[in-house]
């Protein structure tokens, strides 16, 4: 076993864990409809995260994701009541704006060198007054469009896969195909392991850097697309702390936020993990939902201190030890 | 004497050159237009009246605003010093305010003095436990204090079991409500943080042990400072400066809200840190510009809300500033505007 998918592995059984110890705890818990409700309630997260995952493996962070999704819902909800746009002909609109600001948000960060905490930070605060300037009101969004898609379902084993989850499990596919099968995911990897080094053996920086950011925001847009889905509204104070919950995710599914290192597809399972946890919080009825908070961050604790430790090579050397003994485990 | 000589001689020895290289130039420049845009638009704003001996004014409801935000960046700015970040800040004020309102309304303690230290101690677990993640486990600072911001909420609405807790306690209420000398006391507390910290740093090594382990830990840790024990000891201070701004906003409302009390303001204090110019690649640290910085943000607030201009400008203004005040720090920016206004003369190079 190579020690690098050790931290998916791990994600993986807590997951499993958490899963397993809910369906023991509830009756019902472990219906396939508990389970597609899992991906329904969190794809936008899940998207948002994946975007998030390729800029930490890059070496960098965006915190305007948030208030991307909130820019994006407000935004959405004003085309399609107040202009009377078609949400396809909005969705255009708003996905190549977002991009657009990715990509200028990479351009400071890569040509004048700025840090990518400050540049994203004032992206946050921008996109935020942006959604506040646009409305301050929730805006309901009346339209067939939306009708036709609260009502799409696909029925899978007794549950369901709504639009949402469709859209999410098109992105992971996207995400894992571009992470690991082109030459741009690659040139993450090789720009989060090591810019200089990767800059001396050829790989383009500048738009690699600039390209993560905007893809990054292309996704939280997409995000911001599905949230309205799951809300038929805009509203500028939605998705508060949501970066939180994304780079929280990415982590537990272990990303190293010292970048180069890290799967699109643990981030699912960050993300899923927190699902499980709100979903069993709100199965018992007695514990509140701050807890959710403080279980969130013991995990991120135990995650980090893990990986810690595999990254000092400890868990490293444990490893080749179990190999070197002579174990017949399956090869 | 001849006195023309005499001026053009001081016009050419006075280094007009080095000023936009000093780090307070651009800080100040832009605290200036603010000020000086304010002082156009509406002279009122630097009206200062004395009503029963206390001061009251847009400059005094400025400082007293910037009360926290300051108290939170001066911990900030020595944590980015050594090379860190502390996003946990706004999570500890909630901390603190929780446990605060608590023990008042519970009536478990009665003392301010109590109170205060019991805060205190709380603030400096919670800076401790990020100290020790960072400086002991090696856990990268970022997301070593991303820890506490995620459940430190939750811990506050613990505390508080979800309620907004208020309160009415005489003396607790006077750390953030109080007047000393005419100023509202959370106005000295800052003073006295800032001038006493300066000192602290200036007059012991401790300072240059801050700026060493910044820029090199291994080598300073060679030298024999003991690194791990001094950032420790920063994120403590962050954590205590936490408690103080949690106390200050706690007292000032009369009441805990673990949801939204000090929310977003690590990001505000780091904000005022860089906006300051103190660089979060770490290794060096100006105290005096982080207040300039603190007072710039909480007067661009203050501006736009005694314009008239509606509150949801505020984000976009400031974002704007922010990105202006990292461009104008960037050198290749600066080369590119030199460009612009000065092309390059020859090929020779020699334009310095």
């Amino acid at each position: 076993m190579n020690t690098k998918y050790l931290p998916l592995f791990a994600t993986i059984a807590v997951f499993l864990l958490l899963y397993g110890w809910g369906g023991v705890q509830f009756e019902n818990f472990f219906s396939m409809r508990v389970f597609t409700n899992l991906f329904t309630d969190n794809a936008f997260l899940v998207i948002i995260a994946i975007g998030m995952t390729f800029v930490i493996i890059s070496g960098g962070i965006d915190l305007s994701v948030g208030s991307m999704v909130a820019c994006v819902g407000i935004s959405v909800a004003v085309m399609i009541e107040n202009y009377n746009l078609h949400p396809f002909l909005a969705f255009a609109i708003i996905l190549t704006s977002a991009t657009l600001f990715g990509a200028f948000m990479g351009f400071l960060i890569e040509h004048y060198d700025l840090p990518p905490f400050i540049v994203t930070l004032a992206g946050m605060f921008f996109l935020r007054g942006l959604s506040f300037v646009i409305s301050l009101e929730s805006v309901p969004i009346n339209h067939s469009f939306y009708d036709a898609i609260a009502d799409f379902s696909i029925p899978l084993f007794g549950g369901r896969l709504t639009a949402s989850a469709v859209i999410m499990f098109g992105v992971l596919i996207g995400a894992i195909y571009l992470a690991h099968y082109t030459r741009f995911g690659r040139n993450i990897y090789a720009l989060g392991g090591n810019e200089n080094s990767a800059l001396l053996l050829g790989v383009p920086v500048g738009r690699t850097k600039i390209g993560v950011y905007a893809l990054n925001s292309f996704l939280a847009a997409v995000g911001g697309i599905v949230f309205t889905f799951y809300t038929f509204s805009g509203y500028s104070l939605a998705a508060m702390g949501l970066e939180l919950d994304a780079i929280a995710s990415v982590v537990i599914g272990g990303t190293l936020l010292t970048g180069g290192v890290g799967f699109v597809f643990g981030t699912i399972f960050g993300v899923l993990i927190q699902g499980v946890i709100q979903t069993i919080i709100s199965f018992d009825g007695s514990l509140n939902s701050w807890w959710t908070k403080i279980f969130i961050g013991l995990l991120l604790f135990i995650f980090i201190a893990m990986q810690r430790l595999m990254s000092s090579g400890r868990a490293a050397r444990f490893v080749s030890k179990l190999r070197a003994k002579p174990i017949k485990t399956g090869n | 004497m001849n006195l023309e000589a005499l001026y053009q001689g001081l016009l050419r020895r006075f280094q007009w050159k080095s000023i936009p290289k000093n780090r307070l130039f651009w800080p100040l420049i832009a605290l200036g237009l603010l000020l000086l845009f304010n002082l156009i638009n509406d002279p009122s704003f630097f009206a200062v009246e004395i009503k029963d001996g206390r001061l009251f004014g847009s400059i005094i409801d400025v400082f007293n605003r910037a009360a926290p935000i300051a108290l939170l960046s001066l911990g900030m700015t020595l944590v980015i010093a050594t090379g860190g970040i502390d996003l946990s800040v706004g999570a500890i004020v909630a901390i603190v305010g929780a446990t605060c309102a608590y023990l008042i309304q519970s009536g478990m303690v009665e003392s301010t003095v109590g109170i205060v230290a019991i805060a205190i101690v709380v603030s400096m677990i919670a800076g401790a436990w990020n100290g020790a993640l960072v400086a002991f486990l090696g856990i990268q600072p970022i997301i070593a204090t991303l820890i506490l911001l995620v459940a430190g909420r939750g811990i506050a609405q613990l505390i508080t079991d979800g309620q907004i807790l208020t309160f009415n306690h005489a003396g607790f209420e006077f750390i953030g409500g109080g007047f000393f000398l005419g100023l509202p006391f959370s106005i000295t507390l800052v003073v006295l943080a800032y001038v006493g910290t300066h000192l602290v740093l200036k007059k012991t090594a401790l300072g240059l042990f801050i700026v060493s382990i910044g820029s090199n830990p291994t080598a300073s840790q060679f030298v024999g400072i003991r690194a791990d024990f001094i950032k420790m000891m920063v994120y403590v201070f962050s954590g205590v400066c936490a408690g103080l701004a949690g106390m200050i906003l706690t007292s000032d409302i009369l009441g805990a809200d673990a949801n939204n009390a000090g929310l977003w303001s690590e990001l505000d204090a780091i904000l005022a840190v860089v906006v300051g110019g103190t660089a979060l690649t770490g290794g060096r640290y100006y105290i005096g510009t982080t207040l300039i910085g603190v007072i710039i943000l909480q007067t661009l607030t203050t501006t736009i809300l005694t314009n008239g201009l509606p509150v949801q400008y505020t984000h976009m203004v400031k974002s704007a500033v922010v990105i202006m005040v990292m461009l104008v720090m960037s050198v290749r920016f600066r080369n590119e505007i030199r460009g612009v206004i000065k092309p390059k003369r020859d090929k020779s190079g020699t334009s310095k």
